[in-house]
C-alpha cells in the first residue's frame, strides 16, 4: 500500500498538510465506519461471487482499488470541465480504460486467475462502488482526497472480501491459499466440508454477520439504517 | 414435584437481583418455567391472559409429535432388521431405534437450548418454549445416520440465524426447523441424500440381503412410479426416509389433535393436500403417453403419502409464525405449498423432496398473500361505501 501512497505524493500541492485530520478521515473512514459492503452495503455482487477462495478474492479487491483510486483521481482532477449533464458518461469512459487496463494486466500476467474472475473483472465498471464514490466525493473533491477516498474504499471493500473468503476457502475446501489448513485427523474423525460455503449465498450469511456484529460494536452505527 | 419446589424456592434468591447468581437469571427463569405454571398477572390497563400461553401451545405440539416420533423409532429398526433379513420383535425394533435416535434428539435440544440461553442471558430476555418444538422436529425431518456434530450445527444455525437475528420466538419469517434441514441439505448433501436412510449397523455373522437397496421412494419414483412399494405400505410408513416422515397415519393422528385443539390450521392442512392432489391430477393430463412408468403417470394420491409431505402439511405448514395470518391466505398459502411440491417432484429430480424448500418459499410468500388478501377486503369495502 505505501507505494501507492507515496506515488502521488510528488504530483500534490498541498495547501493544507497531506495526511490532514480530513485527508486521513477520507482514506480510514471506509475501512470501519463508512466500509463500503457493510455500511454502504454497495458491491454486494462481487463480494458473493468472488470470494469462494482468498486467491481470486485479494486479486479483485486489489483491481477494485486500483480503479477507484485512480478515476477518483482523475474525474476529481477534471471535475469543474465535465458538463453536468453528460457527467455519468464521461465517468463511465474514465473507469472503462482503467477497467481494461486491469483486465489486460490480468490477462497478460496472471491468466488462470483472470479465467477465475471471469466476467467480473469486466463487472467492475458496474460495481456500484466505483460510481458511488465518484459521485458522492470525486465530483465535489480536490483530486488528492478523492484519491485517498478511492484507496480507502478499496481497502475496506477488500477487507470484507478477504475475511468472507477466509472463511468460506476455510471450511469450503479446507484450505487457505490453496495450502491445507484443516489437518487430515479431523477428517478422519469425521469432519467433512461444508457444501454451502461454495454457494454464494454463504456469502450473504457471512456479510450479514460481520454486519450484526460490527453494528454491535460500533455505536456510530447504531442510528444507521 | 413438592420436594422440587422447594428445592427451586430455596435456590430463588440468589437469582433475584443483587443475588450471586443474578446473571444467570434468564437461565433460572427458564428452568422454572419449565418446570412450573409461571404466576405471571397482568398488571396496568385491561389484559386477559388465557391459559393457553406459548408452553401449553407448545406442548401441544409435542403430544401430537409423539405418534410420528414413536413410530419413527419403531420403523428405524424395523428397517435396520429388514435390510439384514433378520426376523424381529416390535420391541426389539423400539429398542433399536430408540438407541439411535435418542442421541439425535439430546444433541438437537442441547445445541438449540444452550445458545438460545446464551442469547436470553445476553439479551436480558426469559427464555422462549419456542424451541421445544423445533428440537423435537429436527431430528424427526434428518436421516437417522446424521452424524452428531451436523445435528448440532443445524440446530445452532436454525437458533442463531432463523430466530434470534430477527428477534427470537415469534419473529421468524422461516420455518426453524425446516432452515437447520435445508442448510444440512446444502451443506453437506452427501449425508442428507442416496442411500442414508437405513442404519447399517453390522450385524454378527449377517451380511445385506441380496438386492438390498437404500433408495427411498422419492428417488424410485422419478424412474418409475410402479417401483414404489406399495400405496398401503406408504400410507402406514413402512419405507425408507427420515426418521418421522414415513407415516401419513402418524402424522393424520397427529393433525387430528392439533385441529382438535385449534393449535394447527385446519384450512392449512386440507389445502396443501388438495393443492397436492389437484396437482398431481394435472401431471396425469400432461403425463407423455410414450413413458407409461414416468412418474406424472402416477396416481395423484401418490404425491399425498410419499416422503414428507403429510409430515410436512401437518406439523411444518401450519407453524403459526412462519404461515399466512388471514383465512383466505391460508388457503392460498397452503394450496400453492402442495401444487410447488409436486410440481418440484416431477421436474427437478435434483430435488427429490420437494415438500423442505416449497414450505421454505412459501414462508418467504407468506406476508405477501396477507398483503393482498388485506387490501382486497379494504378495496371492497371501500367500494361498497362508495357507492
Amino acid at each position: 500500500m505505501s507505494a501507492e501512497v507515496n506515488a502521488p505524493v510528488k504530483q500534490a500541492a498541498p495547501k493544507e498538510a497531506l495526511f490532514s485530520k480530513k485527508n486521513r478521515k477520507a482514506l480510514f473512514d471506509p475501512l470501519d465506519d463508512n466500509n463500503p459492503i457493510s455500511v454502504q452495503v454497495l458491491g454486494i455482487c462481487s463480494a458473493l461471487a468472488v470470494t469462494v477462495q482468498v486467491k481470486p478474492a485479494i486479486i479483485m479487491a486489489l483491481g477494485v482499488m486500483l480503479v477507484t483510486a485512480f478515476s477518483n483521481l482523475i474525474v476529481a482532477s477534471i471535475r469543474d470541465r465535465i458538463p453536468g449533464r453528460i457527467r455519468i458518461i464521461v465517468q463511465l469512459v474514465v473507469v472503462a480504460t482503467l477497467v481494461t487496463l486491469v483486465d489486460q494486466v490480468l490477462k497478460a500476467y496472471m491468466y488462470d486467475v483472470s479465467k477465475k474472475l471471469s466476467v467480473f473483472v469486466g463487472l467492475i465498471i458496474t460495481n456500484c462502488i466505483v460510481m458511488g464514490r465518484l459521485e458522492a466525493y470525486a465530483m465535489s473533491q480536490k483530486p488528492w482526497p478523492s484519491f485517498l477516498d478511492g484507496i480507502g474504499n478499496g481497502l475496506g471493500y477488500g477487507a470484507i472480501l478477504v475475511f468472507v473468503s477466509m472463511i468460506r476457502e476455510i471450511f469450503g475446501s479446507g484450505t487457505l491459499l490453496g495450502f491445507k489448513v484443516v489437518p487430515q485427523f479431523l477428517y478422519d474423525m469425521g469432519y467433512v466440508n461444508n457444501g454451502l460455503m461454495m454457494l454464494p449465498p454463504a456469502a450473504l450469511f457471512i456479510i450479514g454477520c460481520f454486519i450484526w456484529w460490527q453494528r454491535s460494536r460500533n455505536p456510530k452505527l447504531i442510528n444507521v439504517s | 414435584m413438592k420436594a422440587l419446589r422447594n428445592l427451586l424456592d430455596k435456590v430463588q434468591p440468589n437469582f433475584e437481583k443483587g443475588g450471586k447468581l443474578e446473571k444467570f437469571h434468564a437461565a433460572y427463569n427458564a428452568i422454572e418455567t419449565f418446570l412450573f405454571v409461571p404466576n405471571h398477572t397482568t398488571h396496568g390497563g385491561v389484559h386477559i391472559r388465557d391459559a393457553v400461553d406459548l408452553k401449553r401451545t407448545m406442548f401441544t405440539v409435542i403430544i401430537a409429535l409423539l405418534p410420528t416420533l414413536v413410530f419413527g423409532i419403531w420403523n428405524i429398526g424395523y428397517q435396520h432388521y429388514l435390510a439384514f433379513g433378520i426376523e424381529s420383535s416390535h420391541a426389539e425394533n423400539l429398542l433399536f431405534g430408540l438407541i439411535k435416535i435418542a442421541p439425535l434428539l439430546i444433541v438437537s435440544y442441547g445445541a438449540g437450548l444452550g445458545v438460545e440461553i446464551l442469547f436470553a442471558q445476553m439479551r436480558g430476555h426469559a427464555v422462549n418454549e419456542g424451541y421445544l418444538v423445533t428440537g423435537m422436529l429436527i431430528p424427526l425431518t434428518l436421516p437417522v445416520t446424521t452424524p452428531l456434530w451436523m445435528v448440532a450445527l443445524a440446530s445452532i444455525f436454525c437458533v442463531v440465524l432463523g430466530k434470534e437475528v430477527f428477534g427470537g420466538t415469534g419473529m421468524n419469517f422461516m420455518n426453524p426447523a425446516l432452515l437447520a434441514r435445508a442448510f444440512l441439505f446444502f451443506a453437506f448433501p452427501a449425508y442428507l441424500s442416496g442411500e442414508v436412510w437405513v442404519d447399517l449397523t453390522p450385524e454378527a455373522g449377517r451380511a445385506l440381503v441380496d438386492g438390498y437397496s437404500g433408495a427411498t421412494s422419492l428417488a424410485v419414483v422419478d424412474a418409475n412410479f410402479t417401483a414404489t412399494p406399495s400405496p398401503w405400505d406408504m400410507f402406514m410408513g413402512f419405507e425408507k426416509g427420515s426418521i418421522g416422515e414415513t407415516s401419513t397415519l402418524m402424522a393424520l393422528i397427529g393433525a387430528a389433535y392439533l385441529i382438535y385443539t385449534g393449535v394447527g390450521s385446519w384450512r392449512i392442512i386440507l389445502s396443501v393436500f388438495l393443492g397436492g392432489y389437484l396437482m398431481g391430477l394435472f401431471m396425469n393430463v400432461l403425463a407423455p403417453a410414450d413413458a407409461p412408468t414416468h412418474i406424472m403417470h402416477a396416481p395423484a394420491y401418490y404425491h399425498l403419502i410419499m416422503g414428507g409431505f403429510a409430515f410436512g402439511a401437518v406439523y411444518m405448514a401450519t407453524d403459526p409464525v412462519s404461515a399466512a395470518q388471514t383465512e383466505t391466505g391460508k388457503w392460498i398459502y397452503g394450496f400453492l405449498i402442495g401444487a410447488f411440491t409436486v410440481t418440484l417432484r416431477v421436474f427437478n429430480p435434483a430435488y427429490p423432496e420437494g415438500m423442505m424448500l416449497s414450505i421454505l418459499f412459501f414462508n418467504v410468500f407468506a406476508p405477501l398473500i396477507d398483503h393482498f388478501v388485506v387490501q382486497r377486503n379494504i378495496n371492497k369495502r371501500l367500494k361498497r361505501a362508495l357507492q
